[in-house]
């Protein structure tokens, strides 16, 4: 196998189950969803692997991610099991939030997820907040907001990056472009079709990068993270994606995308194009790739199994952490 | 025992508190060199500079949560936003984020974050410079309320509040702010959910939230010309509230008021009515009595502000009826 001159044979494989690891656990979360398994709202990363991966794959632990409500692939990504993945949205105490949250309020701290939310914008605040933190500690962390186009027409994307930018804070904004907010074309919502563009007006380097190949994301990402490291403020991010599947699980595509969208879209599957450009242009073994294929399919089996049979929470602990110290504060 | 006032004794917490602990800091419109719109930080710049006081754009929800992000990371931010009616805007990330982001991680993530600022009519400020609107942080679950009313609680509760792991909402009625008082020397600490009897007496209880413990002590005066001995109840936090120290009373008085100069409709009166009927009613003789301001923006106009929040003579009539039931 022959090496692309930047990145090494191990992160490239890296790189490629990471992609698998998330899409394999999406499958089974559609599965599970269609079963009845996971109830309330269930947003597939489906088609957007190369993004999460790109990116965290530039981070460390003690880096902070805030995520949106399509986060499960960020939560991958960033070092959340399958296992507690899978059990959080089955609502089991494993959970990686306990069941507290489900599908859209994954927590591990322990790893640098500090969330991801029902509410789109606010991660773009309190990832600049984390930066906040780590120019006040003087530390050389760096903190990544994960949002879609929808976010950046709120106020949060105003008024979060202008405050990064004003004052220098380690962020990387990574915008995931997949062309609806929800279900309104982004071409509705906003006259300049460009995110990147928007980061002159803030005073911000900004980059627009093709969001369905994940070296080129693990480049950008790369220069983004070593500029807010060493002190050179944050940067936003344009990756330009696409969802395969409705908003949310349970949803009819409602005809404000065409199938040939979709199909073309699908084509470009950032899976598919890295496995491809894994065997041609860096001479990765067939076998070693099925190899990886096997690995991750086991250990999401593996997932589903462990979150099925883990207990569910214990309904007496529902108000627990509600504050810091338990003084009977319970209005 | 120094007499400062209640700027000062509070200012004085945070700067004791800025210099124990690195990880304070403070954010807000003004709060830099200029030392804030109500003194708040005047002489810290000089000692922290701006990244531990930093001066904001105009953007209190983008603030908020971003110092909402910076406490789940291991700061301790100040939010230092003027007029409560300015943090309106935030009240979406307040509610969703900082009040449920300790929840959701399971106590995995800390919230030490305080959200100090004015309440109250005053001064003519008008129908965006008056508000209240500290009922939200009660009805929801995560946030500690806390108002002082004398310069020494406002010392003593601020620096509790920014040792605090929790969402603090630190409220500071604009009548207060020069007010002098007498504070101890030294390290004053004030705990969270201890009320204070203002004042002693036996024929009526009068709960008073924030400036009306000033009109009812004023009340309590005119009341005891007449003969009626009334007990004046200080809760100093609402979140968490010390319903022990209200039922005490009630058992002595048998007769309860509660004196809110903000709105009616369920407000803070009306939930210390209902606790209190819940766990006293038998040692009620009286249906308990609320006393609000009108429900209606504050006025900029003084004759259309007449009568827009209990004064101490509204508060002994309302005694006087209580009394007569």
């Amino acid at each position: 196998m022959t090496h692309s001159p930047d990145v090494p044979r191990d992160r490239l494989l890296a790189l490629y189950r990471t992609m698998l690891l998330i899409r394999r656990c999406e499958e089974q979360l559609v599965r599970l969803y269609a079963a009845g398994a996971i109830r309330g709202g269930c947003h597939t990363y489906i088609g957007e692997e190369a993004v999460a991966t790109g990116v965290c794959a530039q981070l460390r632990a003690d880096d902070a991610v805030f995520s949106t409500h399509r986060g499960h692939g960020h939560a991958l990504a960033k070092g959340i099991p399958p296992a507690e993945l899978v059990a959080e949205l089955l609502g089991k105490a494993t959970g990686c939030s306990g069941g507290r949250g489900g599908s859209m309020h994954l927590f591990k701290p322990e790893v640098g997820f500090m969330g991801s939310s029902g509410i789109v914008g606010p991660c773009i605040t309190l990832a600049a907040g984390a930066g906040y933190t780590a120019r006040l500690q003087r530390t050389d962390r760096v903190s990544v907001a994960f949002f879609g186009d929808g976010a950046v027409n709120n106020a949060a994307f105003h008024e979060g990056i202008n405050m990064a930018a004003a004052w220098q804070l380690p962020v990387l904004f990574v915008c995931e472009n997949n062309l609806y907010a929800t279900e309104v074309p982004f071409a509705k919502a906003t006259r300049n079709p460009s995110v990147a563009g928007r980061a002159a007006a803030y005073g911000l380097p900004g980059e627009e990068v093709d969001g369905n190949d994940v070296m080129a994301v693990y480049a950008a990402a790369g220069e983004a993270v070593s500029r807010a490291r060493s002190g050179g403020g944050p940067t936003l991010l344009e990756c330009k994606t696409y969802r395969h599947r409705a908003h949310s699980e349970g949803q009819r595509e409602a005809g404000y995308r065409t199938a040939e969208e979709i199909n073309a879209w699908k084509a470009r599957c950032p899976i598919t194009r890295f496995r491809q450009r894994l065997l041609q242009d860096f001479g990765a073994a067939a076998a070693d790739l099925d190899a990886i294929e096997a690995e991750v399919r086991d250990l999401v089996q593996e997932a589903v199994r462990f979150a099925e049979q883990s207990p569910r929470p214990d309904p007496a602990t529902a108000a627990d952490h509600l504050y810091s110290e338990e003084d009977g504060d319970r209005a | 025992m120094r007499e400062l006032t209640f700027v000062e004794a509070a200012r004085e917490g945070l700067a004791e508190e800025m210099a124990r602990d690195p990880r304070v800091f403070v954010v807000g419109e003004g709060i830099g060199a200029r030392g804030g719109n109500f003194n708040t930080t005047v002489g810290l710049f000089d000692l922290y500079g701006e990244e531990r006081l930093r001066d904001t754009p105009v953007s209190e929800r983008g603030f908020t949560a971003l110092c909402t992000g910076a406490a789940v990371t291991g700061s301790r931010p100040v939010v230092d936003f003027m007029f409560i009616d300015f943090l309106v805007d935030a009240f979406g990330d307040l509610f969703n984020q900082t009040a449920k982001l300790q929840w959701m991680s399971g106590g995995r993530l800390k919230m030490p974050i305080v959200l100090r600022g004015c309440v109250g009519v005053a001064s003519q400020f008008g129908p965006h410079h008056s508000g209240n609107y500290y009922p939200f942080f009660l009805h929801v679950p995560g946030f500690r309320v806390v108002m002082p009313t004398t310069p020494a609680d406002a010392k003593g509760l601020l620096k509790t509040a920014i040792r605090c792991d929790d969402p603090v909402l630190f409220l500071e009625h604009k009548n207060l702010l020069n007010l002098k008082g007498s504070v101890p020397d030294g390290e004053h600490l004030v705990p969270l959910g201890q009320a204070v009897v203002a004042r002693r007496g036996d024929g009526v209880t009068i709960v008073a939230i924030a400036y009306m413990v000033r009109e009812a002590l004023r009340a309590a005066e005119q009341l005891a010309a007449e003969g009626v001995d009334a007990e004046v109840i200080d809760p100093r936090t609402l979140a968490p509230l010390d319903l022990d120290c209200i039922l005490e009373s009630v058992h002595k008085t048998g007769r309860l008021l509660v004196v809110d100069e903000d709105y009616a409709p369920c407000g803070a009166a009306s939930e210390i009515a209902t606790q209190v009927m819940e766990r006293g009613f038998d040692d009620l003789d009286a249906p308990v009595r609320r006393l609000n301001g009108a429900f209606i923006p504050a006025p900029y106009s003084e004759a259309l502000g007449q009568g827009l929040v209990p004064d101490a003579a509204a508060i002994a009539r309302a005694v006087r009826d209580l009394l007569a039931e």
